[in-house]
C-alpha cells in the first residue's frame, strides 16, 4: 500500500488530465461523426461511440494495472513483449481479417484488434532497452546493428500485412535515435531524400543539377572551404564548356544534361582530390550527400512510374496539386477540406456538423476524425487541439529530459515521437499537407486497440516518471 | 552539437509544425470561404417538383389537351449492381442497342463531368405509365434505378395540332434566355404552346433535402420551411370550336391548303385548319423524336402552318378590297357601269376576262367576277390626279391594303406568321427601273401579279367587310385562368373606310352566291342562311391554280368569316366555295341540310393528293 501512495504522489498530474481532455473530447467527436440526427438514439450497441466507451472503460483499467506494475517489469520484459508482439504481428497475417485490403486485424466477435498499435509499445520498449545497454554508442557497430535489427523487423512484417501506413510510423524513432546521438546528416539525407523526390516531379532533371550543385558550392562557402568551392566552380565551368562544345561537335545537338554532368564529375574528381590531399573529411562526406542525390533524383522517376502503383503515383500527385481530381484520388481529401472549411471560425456547433455525417468524409469517424472537429468546433476547436497536442509532445520531452535512467529516457522520447508522427501525418492529411497514409488520431480516432494502445504507450512512461531519480535498468 | 541542444531542436521542430497546421487551418476555415460554399451544395440537394401544364379547352368547354404521367428512369451510376439486362429491357420494352446508347450516353457524360456517379441522372426518358408498373414490381432487382414522375400531354382530339405546336425539352439558348429553365425542363415549342409557355408551365417547386453521400435521401432541410410546391400551369380556354375544327379537317383530307374561320365581331378564330396536317400524338414525349424527323421530311410539309404561313396571290377575292378603296378615294360610283368584251384593252396589253353579261356596274361586277371592271378601278385609284402619280397612287392603294391587314403580321397568337407581300412603289421602281405605270402593274387590280396574302389575312378582310369597316386581331386564346388575354385582341382595328361603302360589296358578295343572272358560287348556297361570299383563283406558276373562297355569314350580324384556300385545285367554285359554305352551315346550324349531303360526302371522298400524283 505504501509503495501505491507514493506512486499516486509522483504521478504527473498535468499529463494525465491532458490524456483524460483529449480522451473525453475525442470521444465527443466520435459521438457526433456517429449521430443521426435524424434519429438521436443513444443506446444502440451497434454504434461505435458506445464501443468507444467500453474501452476507455478498459483504458482505465490498464492505467490502473501499469500503475501497480514496477518499472522494473518494463525493462526485464521488454524483449519478450517485443517477441510477443512480433509473433501477433506475423499470426495476424494468416489469422486476421482484411480491412481495406491490410490483413492487419484480429477480429472476435464484434471486437477488433489491430496487433501493430500493442507493436509499437514494445518497439519502444526494447529500443530504449538497446540503447541504454552500457556504453551504448552509435559509434559501435555492434549496436547499430542490434538496433537497426528491433527496428526494421517490425517494418517488414507490417509491410507483409499490407499496411505501409503503420509501416511509416517507425520512422518515428529517428527523433529518439537523433537525441542519443546519431549522426544529423542521416536526418539531413532524409530530408534531402524528400525534397529530391518532390522535385523530381515539378522540375526537370536539368534544373535539380543546378539547384543540388549550387546547394553543395553555398555549404562549402559556409564551411569556410572558399577556396576549394571556387576551384570546383572553375573546373565545373571549364569542362562543362568543353562537354557541351564536343557533344555538339559530335552529335550535333545540345544536351545540357550530359554537358553539365561531366562538368559536375570533373569538378568533383578535382575537389575530391584536393580533399584527399589536404585532409577535409568533410568535403568528402558533402561530395557523397551530393552524388547520392544527383542518383536519387534520377532514380525517382524510375522509381516513380515503375514501382509505385497507381494509386500511390496519383495520392502523392494530388496531393502536390499536379493533379486536379476531387471525385478520385482527391475525394477524401478534398471532402475533408470541405469538411474542416465548413467549420469557419467558431463551427456549427455539436451535432450540427452536415459534412461529416451521412459518410461524406469517408472514414469519417476513424482516420478523418479530425474533420468532425473543424466542422462542429471551427477554428478554435482545431486550433485548441494542435496547442494541446503540442504541449503534450512538449511535456513528454520535458518529462524525457528529467529522467535519470537512460531506459526511461530514451523509451519518452519514443512515446513523444510516435505521437508526433501520428498527429503530424493525421491532421496533415485531413488539411491537404500531408499524403493519405492511414493511421489513426491518438485519442481521438474510433477504435479500441488504437486508444488502448497509445494509453499503454504514455502511461507506460508516466509510471516510469513516478521512478525517475531511480536507475532502472 | 550536445544532446540538450538537440532537445530544444526537437521541441522547435514540433512547435514548428504546430504552427504551420494551425496556419493552415486558419486559411482553411477562416480566410477562405470557398469551402463553405462546397458544403452547401454537398449536403443539400434541391430536387424539382414538376408542375403539371395548363390544360387547354375548346371554346365551348370541352376538354382538348390534358396531361399524362410518364416516368423518367433515373441511374445513380455509383449504386448500380450487376444486372439482368435482358429482363431490363423486356421490363422497359426497350431494345438491347438502345440500353447500350443510354449506358454509352451515360459513360459519356461521367466523363465529362456532366452528371455525377453520386447523384441520379435521367437514364431512360419518358416510359409510359403501364410500362413502368411492370418496372416498378422489379425494381428491387435492379439496384441504383428508380422512377420519377413526369407529365406530358395527352391530346382528347387528333385534331388542331399546328394550333397546339408541342412540347419538348428546352435547348441550351433557351436556358440562357431564361433563367426559370434547367436541363431536362419542358417548354412550348411551337403553336399556343409556345405563345402562353409562361401561363401554361406552372412553376416548378424545390425540395430541399439533406442527402448523404451516396445522395440516399435524409430528410428535409429546415423542416421543409424553404420548400416551395409546384403550381400547376394555368388552363386555357380558345376560341377554336373543336367540331368545327374537326369537321374542317375532315373536308380538307387529302387536299393540300388550309380553312381560317374568323368570328367577325370578335375576331377570334372558330377554325384554323392546314391541310395535310397530323395527329398531335405523335409527337409526344419519345413518340416524338421517331416521328419528327418523318414529317420534316414528308414533301406536303405536314408541319407547315399553311393557314398563318403561305403567301398566295388572292385572286379574285380581292376585288371587294379593290372596289372599297375605289370608293372611298371617290373615283368609283356604284351606279357607273363599265364595259366589259371579254377582256381588258389598253395600250397593247390585254387582261383576260370571261364572257358575262355587260355592262355591269359595281354589285354585279362582284357577282360575275368581271376582270376588267377592276382594272378600270384600279387605273383610276393609281393614276387619280388628287395624288399627281401612280407612284402616289400605289402607296396610298398600299396604304389601305396595310389597313386591312395585308402586308404585315397581323399580331395573332402565333410567332411565325407570315407578312405577305404588298407591293409599293420602291418595289417597282427596282423592277423597272423607275419606268412604270399603272398599266405595268394592272395584274395587282385582280389580285393576281406580285401581290401575296395568306389565308389568316383573307380571312380577316372577311370579317372587317362583315363588321363594315373594322376588325379585331385575330387570335385563338378566349380565357387565360386567373388572368387576362393579351390586350391588343381588344383593341378595334379601323380599315380607313366609311362604312357606307360596304353595303354595295357585301351586296355584291351576296349576288355573287344568290344572283339568279350569273353568280359564280351558286353551289355555296345554304337553305336559310344569308351567305354572302367571292371565289377567287390564284395563279400558279407551278400547277393547277389555287382554288380559293372567302365568305361570311349571316348578312346581318355576321357570326362567322371563312377564308378558304385549296392548293392545285383549279377555280374557285370547285372546291373552295363548297367546303366553305359546308364549314359555315356546320357552324350555324350544327348540321348539313339534307338537300347539301350529297356535296359533303363529294368533298370529304375527293382525293387531290393521291389523284395528281399518278
Amino acid at each position: 500500500m505504501r509503495q501505491n501512495i507514493s506512486t499516486l504522489k509522483g504521478i504527473d498530474w498535468f499529463t494525465v488530465i491532458l490524456y483524460l481532455i483529449l480522451v473525453g473530447f475525442g470521444w465527443l467527436n466520435i459521438y457526433a461523426a456517429n449521430t443521426d440526427p435524424e434519429v438521436p438514439v443513444f443506446f444502440d450497441m451497434g454504434k461505435e461511440y458506445l464501443k468507444q466507451l467500453v474501452w476507455i472503460g478498459f483504458s482505465m483499467v490498464t492505467i490502473g494495472i501499469i500503475f501497480l506494475t514496477d518499472s522494473k517489469f518494463f525493462v526485464e520484459f521488454s524483449y519478450i513483449f517485443y517477441a510477443f508482439t512480433a509473433l501477433l504481428l506475423i499470426l495476424v497475417i494468416f489469422l486476421g481479417v482484411e480491412i481495406n485490403s491490410a490483413k492487419a486485424w484480429f477480429q472476435v466477435g464484434g471486437m477488433r484488434f489491430q496487433p501493430v498499435e500493442l507493436a509499437k509499445v514494445a518497439a519502444a520498449l526494447a529500443i530504449a532497452r538497446a540503447m541504454s545497454r552500457f556504453q551504448f554508442s552509435f559509434n559501435k557497430l555492434e549496436d547499430i546493428a542490434r538496433l537497426a535489427l528491433l527496428w526494421v523487423t517490425p517494418i517488414l512484417i507490417i509491410i507483409l500485412q499490407n499496411d505501409t501506413g503503420s509501416a511509416l510510423v517507425y520512422f518515428a524513432f529517428f527523433i529518439p535515435f537523433f537525441r542519443e546521438g546519431m549522426t544529423p546528416y542521416i536526418l539531413l539525407f532524409g530530408f534531402i531524400a524528400i525534397a529530391v523526390f518532390i522535385l523530381t516531379l515539378i522540375i526537370p532533371n536539368y534544373s535539380i543539377l543546378l539547384i543540388l550543385s549550387a546547394g553543395l558550392f553555398l555549404l562549402m562557402i559556409l564551411r569556410k572551404h572558399l577556396k576549394e568551392s571556387l576551384i570546383g566552380l572553375a573546373v565545373a565551368g571549364v569542362s562543362y564548356g568543353i562537354g557541351t562544345f564536343i557533344f555538339k561537335t559530335e552529335t550535333g545537338e545540345t544536351n545540357y544534361d550530359m554537358a553539365l554532368i561531366t562538368g559536375m564529375i570533373a569538378a568533383s574528381l578535382t575537389v575530391g582530390t584536393i580533399a584527399l590531399l589536404r585532409q577535409f573529411p568533410k568535403i568528402g562526406v558533402y561530395l557523397l550527400l551530393f552524388w547520392s542525390s544527383v542518383v536519387f533524383a534520377y532514380s525517382t522517376d524510375y522509381i516513380f512510374e515503375e514501382v509505385l502503383s497507381d494509386y500511390q503515383r496519383s495520392r502523392i500527385l494530388v496531393l502536390m496539386g499536379l493533379k486536379e481530381d476531387p471525385l478520385g484520388a482527391g475525394y477524401n481529401v478534398n471532402q475533408s477540406k470541405i469538411a474542416i472549411g465548413s467549420g469557419g471560425l467558431t463551427g456549427k456547433g455539436f451535432l450540427q456538423g452536415t459534412q461529416t455525417k451521412f459518410n461524406f468524409v469517408p472514414e469519417q469517424s476513424t482516420d478523418f476524425i479530425f474533420c468532425t472537429v473543424g466542422e462542429e468546433w471551427g477554428f478554435l476547436g482545431t486550433s485548441t487541439v494542435v496547442i494541446l497536442f503540442v504541449i503534450l509532445l512538449m511535456r513528454l520531452v520535458f518529462l524525457a529530459e528529467r529522467q535519470h535512467s537512460d531506459f526511461s529516457r530514451v523509451y519518452g522520447y519514443s512515446v513523444a515521437a510516435i505521437f508526433f508522427f501520428h498527429i503530424a501525418i493525421n491532421i496533415g492529411m485531413t488539411i491537404g499537407l500531408a499524403p493519405v497514409i492511414g493511421i489513426p488520431l491518438p485519442f481521438f480516432s474510433y477504435g479500441g486497440s488504437s486508444l488502448w494502445g497509445f494509453t499503454i504507450l504514455l502511461f507506460i512512461f508516466l509510471k516510469l516518471d513516478t521512478n525517475r531519480t531511480q536507475l532502472i535498468r | 552539437m550536445g544532446n540538450s541542444n538537440r532537445s530544444i531542436l526537437i521541441i522547435l521542430f514540433f512547435v514548428l509544425i504546430g504552427i504551420i497546421f494551425i496556419i493552415r487551418l486558419f486559411v482553411l476555415q477562416v480566410v477562405d470561404p470557398s469551402y463553405k460554399y462546397s458544403a452547401e451544395s454537398n449536403t443539400q440537394r434541391k430536387l424539382t417538383e414538376y408542375p403539371s401544364r395548363g390544360l387547354i379547352y375548346d371554346r365551348f368547354g370541352k376538354l382538348l389537351v390534358s396531361n399524362q404521367a410518364v416516368y423518367d428512369i433515373m441511374i445513380v451510376p455509383r449504386e448500380v449492381a450487376p444486372f439482368d439486362t435482358t429482363d431490363f429491357c423486356n421490363v422497359l420494352n426497350i431494345s438491347r442497342p438502345e440500353l447500350d446508347r443510354a449506358y454509352e450516353e451515360m459513360r459519356r457524360n461521367m466523363r465529362s463531368r456532366r452528371i455525377s456517379s453520386f447523384k441520379p441522372s435521367v437514364f431512360i426518358k419518358q416510359v409510359p405509365a403501364d410500362q413502368y408498373a411492370l418496372f416498378q414490381e422489379k425494381q428491387y432487382k435492379f439496384k441504383g434505378f428508380f422512377g420519377q414522375r413526369r407529365t406530358v400531354r395527352k391530346y382528347e382530339y387528333p385534331h388542331a395540332a399546328h394550333v397546339f405546336g408541342y412540347v419538348a425539352e428546352v435547348n441550351e439558348a433557351t436556358m440562357q434566355r431564361d433563367p426559370y429553365y434547367a436541363l431536362g425542363d419542358y417548354t412550348g415549342i411551337s403553336g399556343i404552346e409556345n405563345t402562353y409557355e409562361r401561363f401554361l408551365r406552372g412553376r416548378k417547386g424545390a425540395r430541399y433535402v439533406m442527402v448523404d453521400v451516396h445522395g440516399r435521401e435524409k430528410g428535409s432541410v429546415r423542416g421543409g420551411r424553404i420548400d416551395t410546391t409546384a403550381v400547376a400551369g394555368k388552363n386555357i380556354t380558345l376560341t377554336l370550336d373543336i367540331d368545327l375544327q374537326a369537321y374542317g379537317e375532315e373536308l380538307m383530307r387529302n387536299k393540300t391548303g388550309s380553312i381560317v374561320a374568323i368570328e367577325p365581331s370578335t375576331g377570334e378564330i372558330l377554325a384554323m385548319v392546314s391541310s395535310p396536317g397530323y395527329d398531335p400524338s405523335l409527337l409526344i414525349g419519345r413518340e416524338r423524336s421517331r416521328n419528327f424527323p418523318v414529317l420534316s421530311r414528308d414533301s406536303l410539309s405536314p408541319l407547315l402552318n399553311r393557314a398563318i404561313m403561305s403567301a398566295y396571290p388572292p385572286g379574285s377575292t380581292f376585288k371587294m378590297v379593290m372596289g372599297l378603296i375605289g370608293l372611298q378615294e371617290n373615283v368609283l360610283r356604284t351606279n357607273t357601269p363599265y364595259s366589259c368584251s371579254g377582256a381588258y384593252h389598253a395600250r397593247g396589253l390585254s387582261v383576260g376576262c370571261r364572257h358575262h353579261r355587260s355592262p355591269v356596274d359595281l354589285i354585279p361586277s362582284l357577282a360575275v367576277s368581271c376582270n376588267t371592271y377592276y382594272c378600270i378601278v384600279f387605273r383610276n385609284v393609281l393614276d387619280n390626279p388628287a395624288h399627281g402619280s401612280p407612284k402616289a397612287g400605289i402607296e396610298k392603294w398600299r396604304e389601305y391594303l396595310n389597313n386591312f391587314g395585308f402586308g404585315k403580321r397581323l399580331g395573332s397568337d402565333f410567332f411565325n406568321e407570315s407578312r405577305g407581300f404588298v407591293p409599293g412603289s420602291g418595289y417597282y421602281d427596282r423592277i423597272y427601273d423607275g419606268r412604270w405605270s399603272s398599266l405595268t402593274v394592272i395584274s395587282l387590280a385582280i389580285g393576281q401579279g406580285e401581290i401575296l396574302t395568306t389565308p389568316i389575312q383573307m380571312a380577316n378582310m372577311t370579317a372587317a367587310i362583315a363588321n363594315k369597316g373594322h376588325f379585331y386581331t385575330p387570335h385563338v386564346v378566349k380565357d387565360i385562368e386567373n388572368d387576362t388575354i393579351p390586350s391588343r385582341f381588344e383593341e378595334r382595328h379601323h380599315t380607313g373606310i366609311d362604312p357606307i361603302h360596304f353595303d354595295p360589296i357585301i351586296e355584291g358578295m351576296e349576288q355573287a352566291i344568290w344572283s339568279e343572272t350569273g353568280s359564280t358560287a351558286r353551289i355555296a348556297r345554304i337553305p336559310g342562311i344569308s351567305i354572302s361570299g367571292k371565289t377567287g383563283t390564284a395563279q400558279n406558276p407551278h400547277g393547277e391554280n389555287h382554288s380559293i373562297f372567302v365568305a361570311f355569314a349571316p348578312k346581318e350580324n355576321p357570326q362567322i368569316a371563312i377564308a378558304v384556300y385549296v392548293e392545285n385545285a383549279g377555280y374557285g367554285s370547285t372546291f373552295a366555295a363548297p367546303i366553305a359554305s359546308l364549314m359555315v352551315e356546320k357552324y350555324l346550324n350544327r348540321e348539313i341540310h339534307a338537300n347539301r349531303k350529297w356535296l359533303e360526302t363529294r368533298m370529304l371522298n375527293i382525293d387531290l393528293i393521291n389523284a395528281t400524283k399518278h
